[in-house]
């Protein structure tokens, strides 16, 4: 019975019928993921320039922004919010837990689809209409929402405050959706990691990638919650008068605060795990060494987010809230970085005494895990809450969100993008363009925010215009200009990016199945996989994910769903 | 339905975890997802409330009596849908049918009545601007309605579309709807009792 369904669906999958409605309107995964990666990619490069606009006004406040003019306070409040929202919702979300997760669950489970693959369509096209509304909201009489990513009330609960009255509320739908997308993905994977895993794929087996996306899966399903009804309580502020964030009514606007870091922490790890799962990924496979302490990272994984319930406190240091609450909230802050800080132990001692390959995945792998230490470093001088009131709000903190941030998202994103080029689209990625692409972007990156660490520590606080106009900041503005310089060489790095990528698409080689000798799922698929992913029968799963070098085996790899040698070879 | 079902029996091997349906465990974790939106709202009000004060005078304008009569109704309309499932799992689809109508009824006679609540209150000045307690008030018991109609919708189609009616759609819309009566269980005290 199953083999006939399989012909069936097959043909009319494949069969030369098959229109251009029926590939954008797709149910299939792969093409769904695709769709989240370019929606991504797309807002990449709008937040990316708005960084670079805003980079070059510090740098050269009394001059002319190219594109933009002359900049105001107001017009980069506008730039600020837009570049913190789109980067952390609509490009690091769609990529690493959207494109990633989309593309890569299904097939490294064994499953020909996701539970619900309708569902799964219109999940990335309510998050195509978010985009839309986040994009409109750019044009309406206003401009943009410039209340700060994290929409601060008083000044974001009434219009007159910041003069956005569309802006915001379109951003806040936009907002609303973009949660409703995740949402329906959310139940999908853990549905389908849940119930369609093939024969043999029991939960230890997993590739750690999947452990990691349901984690985050789990996190944002149960902490955006308090966000989505504090959401709906800024809009009906806004617009029918209510009191939740007006203290003349009743109401409170650290209220907002606590619903929105209750979110807003285990939303970093959300966009963290994803980009960790992809490095773990990638380790074995280069270093032909097993991961290390496998079950321990799954539960060190799990503790972190349970943890990271308990730590949002650490946003709201010096916000007026009950200052008893600062030791509880930095001692949890703290304690967090203990599964984190064991989870980097493991990627080395995975890396150590093991036969590395330098392809251009396993660099972005190791610049992720590189650039995250620092990040980690930093963050502890930002939760203990003694330091954290000197630090809060300078650029040390915006220097430290991006040694973390900007290493998940672009340097695990780029590992991932390398890593599974091949198996996305069939075409080998030139291996030189991506070295270089590579090099580039890490010293434009360290140029970029390693300043920021000292501009913070002098002083210098975030979301102001021009740091010409206070004395103490006007002797380190060189520092600015440098870290500018780096900016504009990291949006310049990209074009490497763009260069592989093209040249791959039009005269790159075609990938093999397993072109990386990896053992998981996904490469026993041809490159790209077709529709319902397997041929007549699902891969029967024998092992776990990272069997590297078994001295037993002829060859240094033994994919999960392969047969062993027999012993005594 | 039809791409739904063929992915799974394409799978067709044994079940990792026997008697483990998909539709199960997602409208689980849709409704774990569900329980943290309004212990957001609920939680928020608690602690403002704890903060504030004014919440027992103005609590004391609404309506008790009508809200108890809607709670009595929302909460048969629990036993009708569980009714509705037992029926739908022996296969007895007239009195599946029967159980399913007078679940969608209660539903649109919880709404009715809670339509007839708020007139009254804005008609006696109490709208959400006016104050803390009304735009919990407002806020709460309007997204539970919202939520309210929704499963009168998910149990009408039910009732409508035979063809889409088996015993586990029924369970799982049964599984949404006691979770609506579950949140109005809290809003009750917290809002008319208090």
């Amino acid at each position: 019975m199953g083999q006939g369904a399989v012909v069936v669906t097959t043909a009319r999958a494949h069969g030369p019928a098959q229109s251009w409605v029926s590939r954008v309107f797709s149910t299939d995964h792969k093409t769904i993921g695709k769709q989240y990666l370019a929606l991504g990619v797309f807002w990449a490069v709008v937040g990316g320039l708005l960084a670079g606009a805003m980079r070059w006004q510090l740098a050269w406040p009394d001059g002319r922004v190219p594109g933009l003019g002359e900049i105001g306070p107001d017009t980069y409040n506008m730039l600020v919010t837009m570049h913190g929202t789109i980067m952390v919702f609509f490009v690091a979300m769609p990529i690493l837990l959207g494109a990633f997760g989309n593309f890569l669950i299904p097939l490294m489970i064994g499953a020909r689809d996701m539970a619900f693959p309708r569902l799964n369509m219109l999940s990335v096209w309510t998050f195509a209409l978010a985009s839309l509304v986040l994009l409109a909201s750019f044009f309406v009489p206003g401009g943009a929402a410039s209340a700060g990513w994290t929409a601060y009330p008083p000044l974001s609960a009434r219009p007159d405050y910041s003069g956005v009255e569309w802006g915001l509320n379109l951003w806040i739908l936009a907002l609303a959706l973009e949660f409703a997308s995740f949402l329906m993905g959310g139940v999908n994977y853990l549905t389908t990691a849940m119930a369609l895993r093939a024969p043999g794929m029991t939960f230890f087996r997993l590739p750690m990638l999947v452990w990691q996306q349901l984690t985050a899966a789990t996190l944002f399903l149960l902490s955006v919650g308090p966000l989505i009804a504090g959401a709906v309580m800024l809009l009906l502020d806004r617009t029918l008068g209510t009191g939740f964030y007006a203290p003349e009514l009743g109401g409170d606007p650290l209220l907002w605060q606590h619903l929105f870091w209750f979110f807003g922490h285990p939303e970093v790890y959300v966009i963290f795990l994803p980009a960790l799962g992809i490095v773990l990924e990638i380790l074995p496979v280069f270093s032909r060494k097993p991961l290390f302490a496998y079950r321990w990272i799954v539960w060190a994984t799990v503790t972190a987010g349970a943890l990271s319930f308990v730590v949002w406190a650490h946003h709201m240091f010096q916000s007026g809230m009950d200052p008893r609450l600062a030791m509880p909230f930095s001692v949890t802050t703290i304690l967090i970085s203990v599964p984190f800080a064991f989870i980097v132990f493991c990627m080395i001692a995975t890396l150590w005494g093991g036969a590395l390959r330098f392809d251009p995945p396993m660099l972005w792998a190791l610049g992720f895990l590189t650039m995250f230490i620092v990040g980690g470093l930093t963050g502890i001088f930002n939760g203990s809450a003694p330091a954290d009131i000197y630090l809060r709000n300078t650029y040390f903190v915006v220097a430290h969100f991006h040694y973390t941030l900007f290493s998940a998202v672009v340097f695990g994103g780029f590992a991932g993008l390398y890593f599974w080029f091949p198996k996305m689209f069939g075409r080998l990625l030139p291996a030189r363009l991506g070295t270089l692409h590579f090099w580039l972007t890490l010293v434009a990156f360290n140029v970029t925010f390693f300043p920021m660490h000292h501009l913070g520590l002098a002083g210098m606080v975030r979301r102001i215009a021009n740091p010409l106009q206070y004395d103490l900041l006007v002797p380190y503005q060189w520092v600015n200009v440098v870290a500018t310089l780096g900016a504009l060489g990291l949006l310049g790095a990209q074009v490497a990016f763009v260069a592989a990528v093209v040249q791959a698409l039009i005269t790159g080689r075609r990938a093999p199945a397993n072109p990386w000798e990896a053992n998981t799922l996904e490469w026993a698929a041809p490159s790209p996989p077709l529709h319902l992913n397997w041929g007549a029968r699902v891969p029967i799963v024998h092992r776990g994910p990272y069997e590297y070098s078994r001295p037993d085996q002829p060859t240094d790899w033994l994919p999960q769903h392969a047969a062993a040698a027999p012993a005594g070879r | 339905m039809a791409l739904a079902s063929e992915v799974h029996a394409l799978a067709g091997e044994p079940e990792v975890l026997p008697g483990l349906r998909a539709g199960k465990v997602a409208v689980w974790w849709f409704l774990a997802s569900e329980t943290m939106v309004f212990g957001g709202l609920i939680a928020s009000a608690l602690v403002v409330r704890l903060g504030g004060e004014g919440w027992h005078e103005a609590s004391a304008h609404l309506g008790v009596t009508l809200a108890a009569v809607n709670t009595l109704i929302l909460l048969t309309s629990s036993l009708t849908v569980v009714q509705a499932f037992a029926a739908a799992a022996r296969g007895d689809r007239a009195s599946t049918s029967l159980s399913l109508a007078l679940t969608v009824a209660g539903g649109l006679a919880f709404l009715a009545l809670k339509a007839v609540e708020y007139t009254t209150e804005v008609r006696a000045g109490y709208t959400p601007a006016s104050g803390i307690f009304w735009s919990f008030y407002y806020a709460m018991t309007g997204l539970h309605a919202l939520h309210v109609a929704a499963g009168v919708v998910v149990n009408a189609v039910l009732l409508v579309a035979g063809r889409l009616r088996t015993p586990q759609r029924v369970e799982l819309a049964g599984l949404y709807w006691h979770f609506v009566d579950v949140v109005w269980i809290f809003l009750f005290p917290l809002l008319y009792l208090s």
